[in-house]
């Protein structure tokens, strides 16, 4: 009882905490698993309908289109994403000058409102007076159709991603780099180690942990890519960058099949799952 | 330690107190008459001043006129959003009367989201003025579901001071699809910023004015039992044919694709795209949101129309209105949007403040008495010039209007993909486009049996 009295404030703090994951997080999760076994008009009492709303998205024209895309763009994502911050981190991590300064550039665009950085990008794309095919042009290259071709859309679109997020995973592998003890590169250095051995047979082994974290969540943050779609490509050319998350917001928005949108997102989830549980005990068995 | 105990009884008692809100209760009216109150969706916004000034007058008015009813206005803009339908409803956060365009009408009603005022027609007035074909298309099996609000059909916007400029007359716009292409060429001549004939791609958009396309030609998007797709067809051909030698050989299309209703829009309003098919409120919007020139737009009949799509909108009532609510509500629909020289078709004052007057935006009335009393006035009172529109008003008597297809939206999401295919691709090949979208459709009606 004395605990309780003495830790009151804190456990007043935690049910703040967890009465907002319920209700904003928890709730909608177990909602939308019952809607997804569900029809509902969301005005007469709901009805179920079994697995009806998983057919029903398996056999929409997009489902199949929209999954390859999902995987192509986490890959592509991933390729970018996961890459690029990396080696930013590591040439920040070398800088002996303007390091805050270069810092601050680096995580300047996590700080626009993603809506902002999506439209600034379709300026960048656009075919005529668009800053990418300006620059283009300046060396003498043919200018590209960007967001307009079947064929560079989502590299266009993964290229918006990896600006718009590649801060804040610069700053958490600068972090880790940051506490690689010193004296590692010193006897690597002693050892006639290079550049590209050093961070071979030092910085990723000491970073491998943060590196498999971040493996992680930007898998299951790019696997439910919305917004880059939706508002520069409306999932086209030629359904070319429809994702899963683009075709869950059609079913309920456009086509008001609330049902059918809660299907879909349990799929979306359930391979999520899947991937993170594998993932986490890989970690697992890695730090053991 | 109290300090922090009493900010958090504080803090639950607030969140107690915000969850335990009740309504106001009722309460009986000066006049003696049972008070009820309705809200209304559909007041301009605040952006908007005089508009909503005007509004705001007509609710007075109203109330005035019905001792009783407490009319309580929203602004959210635009009026019908699909984004918050559905949880509105749910919420009980939706209006008493409400306003759904043609398009979302089958899911609305399908879904039993508005409720069958059948019985309530009759406080319309002119309930029997307005067109036939509108009260069909709010009615399912026997049962009204609906108030037509307005209801138009597809033309060819275009803009007259392109067509001077590119040397074209103005007063004698394209009458066939050859015209157009030609027309567009020369539009496009004037520089690399112009574009002679503007269309969409993408955000089922695409799969709209496909719809709009082939319906002119005489096409169909779905067989007459509504089973198969029936698109695939040399109008169906003909319709992304013309778009790709447009974009390909004659390079008059501009090489960007629009996605959403809004992008046409805004470039329309740049006053660099010579024509795009849209029905009367395009010019509206263009001139009022997207800035374009006032006398700059006309409207003309569509080329070698057969048929066109039915565009326009209907005020629906909440299902979970009690009589009293119904009552009230109809009776607002009736006074502010179906009085002649009232609520929206009182001109004189939309003239005053500014309003583009003289669009033919709304044949819901048709050639009714109703509809040339209207008629009448919308031309007394013009700001705007009306012989830009003449010539689509003279055909739109003989164009017959057509209703969406089925599932208009799943299938314009499949649309979408040809139009983009031909807009976006040199190499697109035409028949394969249309198979694979016939397949697409085909399977998702089986589906959905």
């Amino acid at each position: 009882m004395g605990i309780l009295r003495r830790n009151l404030t804190a456990y007043g703090f935690l049910c703040a905490a967890l009465f907002c994951f319920a209700v904003f997080a928890w709730y909608p999760m177990v909602r939308e698993f019952i809607l997804s076994f569900q029809k509902t008009d969301l005005i007469n009492p709901p009805e179920w309908v079994g697995l009806e709303n998983f057919k029903g998205a398996v056999q929409d024209p997009a489902f199949g289109e929209a999954w390859l895309n999902t995987v192509e763009f986490t890959l592509l994502a991933l390729l970018c994403g996961y890459a690029v911050p990396f080696v930013v981190a590591l040439v920040l991590n070398e800088l002996r000058h303007a390091r805050a300064y270069l810092r601050f550039v680096v995580y300047l665009p996590v700080m626009l409102p993603p809506i902002v950085a999506v439209l600034l990008f379709r300026w960048f794309y656009d075919p005529g007076p668009g800053l990418f095919n300006q620059i283009l042009d300046l060396v003498n290259l043919p200018p590209l159709a960007w967001l307009d071709s079947s064929s560079t859309a989502l590299i266009s679109l993964v290229i918006v991603s990896t600006w718009m997020n590649m801060g804040s995973a610069t700053l958490i592998y600068l972090a880790a780099l940051q506490n690689i003890p010193s004296e590692l590169y010193e006897a690597a250095e002693l050892d006639g180690a290079g550049v590209f051995k050093r961070i071979r047979h030092v910085t990723i082994p000491q970073t491998r942990l943060i590196l498999l974290l971040m493996l992680m969540l930007q898998i299951v943050a790019t696997m439910q890519v919305f917004i880059e779609p939706y508002m520069l490509t409306g999932g086209g050319p030629e359904n070319a960058t429809v994702s899963v998350a683009y075709l869950m917001y059609q079913f309920a928005f456009s086509q008001m099949n609330y049902g059918q949108a809660g299907a879909l997102g349990m799929m979306l989830m359930i391979v999520l799952l899947a991937f993170a549980a594998f993932q986490l005990r890989t970690t697992r068995e890695d730090a053991a | 330690m109290q300090r922090s105990t009493g900010l958090l009884l504080a803090t639950v008692i607030g969140l107690v107190a915000t969850g335990c809100g009740s309504g106001e209760p009722a309460t009986p009216s000066a006049g003696g008459a049972k008070a009820v109150t309705i809200t209304v969706a559909c007041q301009p916004a605040r952006t908007a001043p005089k508009e909503r000034q005007a509004w705001d007058d007509d609710v007075a008015t109203f109330m005035k006129a019905h001792p009783g009813v407490t009319v309580k206005s929203t602004d959210q803009q635009p009026c019908f959003d699909p984004k918050t339908f559905g949880p509105k409803l749910a919420g009980g956060q939706m209006e008493t009367v409400f306003v759904v365009p043609v398009t979302n009408y089958n899911d609305v009603i399908g879904q039993g989201q508005a409720l069958d005022i059948t019985q309530y027609t009759s406080s319309i007035k002119n309930w029997n003025d307005l067109r036939a074909d509108a009260r069909e298309l709010v009615t399912k099996d026997g049962k009204v579901y609906g108030v037509p609000n307005v209801l138009y059909g597809v033309g060819l916007v275009y803009n007259r001071a392109l067509f001077t400029q590119a040397g074209l007359d103005p007063n004698n716009p394209p009458k066939t699809w050859a015209e157009v292409r030609e027309a567009a060429k020369k539009i496009a001549g004037l520089g690399s910023d112009y574009v002679g004939y503007g269309e969409y791609s993408g955000g089922n958009t695409g799969g709209w004015h496909f719809t709009q396309a082939i319906y002119g030609r005489g096409g169909e998007v779905l067989s007459a039992d509504n089973k198969t797709a029936a698109f695939n067809s040399p109008e169906g051909k003909a319709v992304l044919q013309t778009l790709h030698d447009m974009r390909w050989v004659d390079n008059s299309m501009g090489n960007k694709l629009l996605i959403g209703w809004e992008s046409l829009m805004v470039a329309m309003g740049g006053g660099k795209v010579g024509m795009m098919l849209g029905a009367p409120d395009v010019v509206t919007d263009v001139v009022t949101k997207f800035k374009g020139k006032t006398a700059d737009y006309g409207i003309t009949a569509l080329p070698e129309a057969k048929a066109s799509l039915s565009g326009g909108e209907a005020y629906m009532i909440n299902p979970k209105a009690t009589p009293d609510e119904v009552k009230a509500g109809m009776e607002w629909i009736d006074f502010r949007f179906n009085t002649v020289g009232k609520g929206r078709f009182d001109f004189a004052r939309g003239k005053a403040i500014g309003n583009p007057v003289g669009v033919p935006d709304n044949a819901v009335y048709g050639d009714s008495p109703t509809g040339k009393a209207i008629q009448a006035d919308r031309v007394k009172n013009a700001s705007l010039p009306v012989e830009n529109y003449q010539s689509y008003v003279d055909s739109a008597a003989s164009i017959a209007p057509k209703a969406e297809p089925m599932h208009a939206q799943e299938i314009y999401a499949v649309l979408d993909v040809p139009m983009s295919a031909v807009l976006s691709r040199k190499d697109a090949n035409i028949d394969d486009l249309l198979k694979d979208a016939e397949t697409k459709v085909n399977n998702l009606l089986a589906a959905k049996g």
